[in-house]
């Protein structure tokens, strides 16, 4: 079997009740005061070559994340606990053991920053064109193409307008936002095709909150609510955003 | 999509947001570290905003 690593926390750490990736129960590997959370794993299932395979169906890749997310959320939250990329996975657990001796140093430096905080997601879309009928420009009867091209110029230019309108609104709410988090990133506008929305996405950020500023940071996102454009918060979520080290 | 009883509410998009590109990175002995953003964007890359963010953090865009 391998050894399939889901986070990195300090002990003591109980294992979740939640199977893993391969439905298999997870457990705890202790070493140097890190404690970390693995399963075992099926070689058919987990080598390279059944990655190579399964990375490329969208349909495994939800299996797996939803499964992995699942468990890593299913910790104790009274601990810090930095969530592993997904499919970090080694021959055995002396290979973690190894790992967690050889970061020790950076292993505790993440766990520090993190402590207890949580993961939150705020995304927001502008909100929905006018409808086309409130054009400013009347149409001129005498001089059709004229107010055609004056037409198309207004509603270009409302819609430069509207877009800096979203972009400085952004801005402004993640700054807001940032404030309120230890930590703050903004992430790449989702696809439509996965998302299943059509409007401009203004914001797709995610923070790094203290527990004892949570409150304050919901009431932020729902005052950025008022604004017209719309916004939804996600979360909580491990950190796992936030959750990096340096390379060796 | 299959939804989970647990949490019917976690939208895909915005779990691969943080599942592709989140995650203490370490090296393992099964290596996809690269191969992750190899093999899935192949496939993929055309769908996942964190993809996309990989790919131009390796300055292959």
């Amino acid at each position: 079997m391998l050894t399939y690593l889901y986070a990195i926390g300090r002990v003591p750490l109980e294992p979740p009740d939640r199977p893993g990736v391969d439905a298999e129960p997870p457990r705890v590997i202790v070493e140097d005061g890190f404690a970390a959370v693995v399963g075992s794993v099926a070689p058919a299932r987990f080598d390279e070559a059944a990655l190579a395979h399964d990375l490329e169906d969208l349909r495994r890749v939800e299996e797996l994340a939803r499964a992995h997310h699942r468990l890593v959320a299913a910790l104790p939250g009274d601990g810090p606990v930095a969530p592993v990329r997904l499919a970090t996975i080694y021959r055995d657990d002396d290979g973690v053991r190894r790992l967690l001796r050889e970061r020790a140093t950076e292993l505790g430096a993440l766990l520090d920053r993190l402590g207890t905080c949580r993961e939150w997601g705020v995304k927001m879309w502008s909100p929905p064109r006018p409808a086309a009928d409130a054009q400013p420009v009347p149409a001129d009867a005498e001089r059709p193409g004229t107010s055609y091209l004056m037409r198309r110029r207004a509603a270009r230019d409302a819609d430069a307008h509207r877009r800096a309108q979203g972009t400085e609104l952004a801005e402004h709410v993640h700054r807001t936002l940032s404030r309120l988090a230890v930590a703050a990133r903004r992430l790449a506008p989702q696809d439509a095709v996965l998302s299943g929305r059509t409007e401009e996405m203004l914001l797709n950020a995610t923070y790094l909150v203290r527990r004892e500023d949570e409150a304050a940071f919901t009431a932020a996102v729902a005052g950025a609510g008022a604004s017209g454009a719309e916004i939804v918060r996600t979360g909580p979520w491990p950190p796992f955003s936030f959750a990096t080290v340096d390379d060796p | 999509m299959t939804a989970l009883a647990e949490s019917p509410e976690l939208a895909l998009v915005d779990l691969l947001d943080r599942l592709l590109a989140g995650g203490v990175v370490l090296t393992g002995d099964i290596t996809i570290s690269l191969a992750d953003v190899d093999l899935v964007h192949v496939s993929l890359r055309a769908l996942i905003s964190s993809v996309h963010t990989l790919v131009r953090e390796a300055g292959d865009a």
